[in-house]
């Protein structure tokens, strides 16, 4: 059933239920996830957003009890990302995350960038190099950090540190990238700075974003998806849904009255 | 008016008139509490009083020229000489051996426990990990003398009845725990925030315990391998038991040896007069061991602050 003028799908929910243990936290999303462009999840507290998010790279994985129920197909070759039989961290090497708090590793800048080619396995000293440069100039920080890369990350603005938890992403070449509210820790100036480099990144990747900012959905996002209590409430162009949504519900979360 | 209403108003010193006895009965709490303190610390200020001042009638005998440099620690003989290092070397070669043992085997079970373990298991194994520490050492001394050192000479036969070695390597399964635990405790202070970052970068699990986790919990690792240093410089049964306590100058833990620790047990548990020359020598061996407790204790401190991590 795909419209003409809409670009090629990168993943796809089906059917999605997640629980935590007992606790049913994501209720039968079906929603599409285009290539190269930002899709935004909202909505209020709790809703789900951040637990749908992390089931792209199966972070949830990590903690006992946690179950997914349905699948995320993944294109060109249509893996279901929740299998089974499919290893989490195969999943996590094509699709990256940045997460809410910027967390560099107590790593110099340089071996933050370098970390997920080295996991890889790569040891080439040139090769690190060049894709080093490559994903800090993508993260837009290569000319603030260019002469220091040997000091530790931790000497970094929280600003900075989020770039660079972008460039880590980035250095590993992933197809989908994960947001999870990246600019909830900081300040109006450091925020305008990632939301432009998310506007310049979904030119090479396709972006999934958590935000809590509604202007920024609106300023970042191609697709918007309101989330409310665990279920998809409303998914479509970001200018459809904050201009005229469908949703009785949309529009109370949007226009600020609820939530 | 307002100058008339202000002066009825209880003035700043009168609320306070009121509260008079509780704050006697607060300074006398707080007076009870700087006594406790000061006992410690003053008891601390006593030993080290005794052993200096000891040590200053004990070098008033003996040069500290020979006291560092002579190869012979023969103070009751009639030939005395009064070569620390012979004790020295003792006491370096089996914390050595201890720590070769101590260190590898504890971190690597911190790390299991920490990043593999399953919470049930972990419950379970630390608790025991650390009844390990309360046997009383005089119990690991025998089981080197026992267990130990006979397991050893089917494998070395030249290996004699006492030696470093057995001592040492005891000495080490001794300390596990402290370091375990430690241990444990500063890689699980290790936000999940950090594991998760490297998880999400396609990382295995001991991929991102090696290079995330211990980086990040090494400070708190640091200060458990110091303590560690001091326990095992500081150990007295388990040698005095196993590792034999005639002084040899000696770098080769298969053979025995008396540490700074054993000679002291050695000697105050004899009968020399007091006041001798070799009653004087426990004081300079305590204030020896005490300087090297004090040093890694020192550096322990400055690895603490300059690996500390700011999460």
């Amino acid at each position: 059933m795909q419209i003409h003028d809409q670009p090629a799908l990168k993943a796809e929910a089906r059917n999605l239920n997640f629980f935590y243990g007992e606790a049913k936290a994501l209720k039968n999303i079906n929603m599409p996830i285009y290539d190269k462009k930002v899709t935004a999840l909202i909505g209020p507290s709790g809703c789900g957003k951040s637990t749908y998010l992390r089931s792209f790279n199966r972070m949830h994985d990590l903690y006992p009890g946690n179950r997914y129920e349905g699948e995320i197909r993944f294109y060109p070759d249509n893996t279901n990302l929740l299998s089974p039989e499919v290893d989490p961290i195969e999943v996590r090497m094509r699709v990256g995350m940045v997460f809410q708090k910027p967390n560099p590793f107590p790593k110099s800048i340089y071996e933050n960038v370098a970390y997920g080619l080295r996991v890889r396995g790569e040891n080439n000293k040139r090769v690190l190099d060049d894709k080093v440069e490559q994903a800090l100039k993508g993260g837009a920080l290569w000319d603030e950090v260019k002469d220091r890369l040997n000091e530790l990350a931790s000497n970094l603005s929280g600003g900075q540190q989020q770039r660079l938890c972008i460039a880590r992403a980035l250095a590993t070449d992933p197809e989908l990238l994960l947001f999870d509210e990246p600019t909830s820790a900081l300040d109006p100036i450091a925020t305008g700075a990632i939301e432009e480099l998310v506007h310049e990144l979904k030119k090479r990747v396709t972006i999934l974003i958590v935000t809590h900012n509604m202007q920024q959905a609106a300023r970042v996002s191609d697709y918007t998806a309101y989330m409310y209590l665990g279920e998809m409430i409303e998914f479509g162009k970001t200018d459809e849904i904050f201009i005229k949504p469908n949703d009785k519900r949309t529009e109370d979360y949007i226009t600020g009255r609820m939530g | 008016m307002s100058a008339n209403n202000a002066s009825d108003l209880p003035t700043v010193s009168d609320r306070l008139a009121k509260n008079a006895m509780r704050h006697a009965s607060e300074r006398i709490i707080e007076m009870l509490l700087f006594a406790a303190a000061a006992v410690s610390v003053l008891t601390t200020v006593g030993i080290v009083y005794v052993l200096v001042s000891e040590s200053i009638n004990f070098f008033q005998n003996v040069s500290i020229v020979d006291f560092l440099t002579d190869t012979q620690w023969t103070p009751l003989f009639d030939d005395a000489h009064f070569g620390i290092m012979v004790l020295v070397s003792g006491t370096v070669v089996s914390s050595a051996v201890a720590l070769a043992v101590a260190i590898p085997m504890g971190t690597v079970i911190a790390i299991y426990l920490s990043e593999f373990a399953k919470p049930r298991l972990r419950e379970v194994a630390k608790p025991v990990l650390e009844l390990l520490g309360g046997i009383p050492t005089i119990v690991f001394g025998y089981f080197a003398l026992l267990m130990v050192t006979p397991l050893l000479q089917k494998i070395f036969p030249e290996l004699p009845g006492f030696s470093l070695l057995s001592a040492g390597l005891v000495m080490g399964i001794m300390i596990v725990p402290y370091i375990a635990s430690l241990s444990e405790d500063a890689m699980r202070a290790v936000p999940m925030s950090l594991r998760e970052g490297s998880y999400a970068m396609g990382a295995t699990k001991l991929y991102t315990a090696i290079h995330v986790v211990v980086p990040a919990a090494f400070s708190g690792l640091a200060a458990s391998y110091i303590l560690a240093i001091s326990r095992a410089v500081g150990e007295t049964m388990i040698l005095a038991v196993a590792a034999g306590m005639q002084p040899n100058l000696t770098w080769n833990p298969t053979e025995p040896a008396a540490t700074i620790t054993s000679y002291i047990v050695q000697v105050a548990l004899g009968d020399l007069p007091h006041g001798s020359i070799g009653y004087q020598t426990i004081f300079a061996a305590g204030l020896t061991l005490i300087l090297i407790t004090l040093c890694f204790n020192i550096l322990g401190q400055w690895l603490r602050r300059k690996f500390r991590e700011n999460y």
